[in-house]
């Protein structure tokens, strides 16, 4: 996943977290940047037509920004699937954080050949917890 | 969240490659069962896409052993592979090709997963500053020689598929 598809998905869950627009701040903190770097990424989605970047309020995706950015959280919950269920990683969420700028969305459709993800992803991604809402993860044998 | 293709830790690495061995295994069973697909014997099949198959078959085998001997280097919890074959054998009677031109296109779809896995993966190494534990240079060349060989499909299951079109 790309730098900017990452930036999506972020503007994405923010928005869905602070139910309205995303502010800088809230991005740099979820993306690990400076402030200066996310209003720099910012500034290029605007001018690709997928932010709108209102001063003082933050940043909202558009129609298409949006189709992107799910794009991106399908990728991401197909990694964070597979990272829980198929490698049984128990740390799937920081590893899924991790690795997910290296996982193209190419590899990830053929790893979401052996998971089993829910038809409405991702409308089932709890954005709080950064993890699906119906992911179950086996529980470690005593 | 790591911004940037590139790889950091050790730990980071060792489980990129597992992703790659599980890629393997899937492009290895997948094309053992376009194959097996082909059976009866007495079907008149194409020869070129049979010895596409079984060549698919034994690149993928090959390229898993070459990636678990790096990873036997590294400090991580074995795959469970066994439980990976049982879920590529029920998840493949739901996605199995319906025809002949959808099994290439299923195998062409495979070679270029892994083809795309290994091109990003030795971009995200190249492109990181960490002191890797083992030899980088050493993993970086097999990955090279990986992904040549998948670029190679590719091309093959590519001719194939425009000679029958």
């Amino acid at each position: 996943m790309n730098t900017a598809d990452q930036y999506l998905k972020a503007i994405y869950l923010a928005q869905t977290i602070e139910d309205g627009p995303a502010s800088t701040g809230t991005l740099a903190d979820m993306l690990d940047v400076t402030p200066a770097s996310a209003n720099e990424m910012i500034g290029k989605l605007e001018e690709q037509g997928f932010a709108d970047h209102e001063k003082y309020k933050g940043v909202t995706l558009t129609e298409d920004g949006i189709v992107r950015a799910r794009e991106a959280l399908e990728t991401y919950c197909i990694l964070e699937r597979f990272l829980a269920n198929v490698l049984e990683v128990e740390e799937y969420r920081e590893e899924a954080r991790a690795l997910e700028s290296v996982i193209d969305d190419t590899v990830a459709d053929r790893l979401d050949t052996i998971i089993d993800r829910r038809p409405e992803c991702p409308d089932c991604f709890a954005a709080e917890r950064d993890v699906c809402e119906f992911l179950e993860v086996e529980a470690e044998a005593d | 969240m790591s911004l940037g293709q590139r790889v950091a830790d050790d730990h980071q690495l060792a489980r990129l490659l597992q992703i790659g061995v599980v890629i393997e295994d899937l492009v290895e069973s997948r094309a053992q069962h376009h194959l097996d697909s082909l059976s009866p014997p007495e079907e008149r099949i194409d020869e070129d896409v049979r010895d596409l198959l079984e060549a698919a078959v034994d690149r993928s085998a090959d390229h898993r052993g070459r990636l678990e001997e790096i990873i036997d280097d590294l400090d991580v919890d074995p795959v469970p592979y066994e439980e990976i074959d049982d879920l590529v054998e029920a998840t493949y009677a739901q996605t199995a090709p319906e025809d002949f031109d959808d099994l290439l296109y299923d195998q062409l779809c495979n070679e270029e997963t892994a083809y795309k896995f290994y091109d990003d993966l030795i971009d995200a190494i190249e492109g990181s500053d960490t002191d890797f534990e083992l030899d980088a240079d050493r993993v970086l060349a097999v990955l090279r020689e990986i992904r040549e060989e998948e670029e190679g499909g590719v091309e093959r299951v590519t001719e194939i598929m425009e000679r029958r079109a």
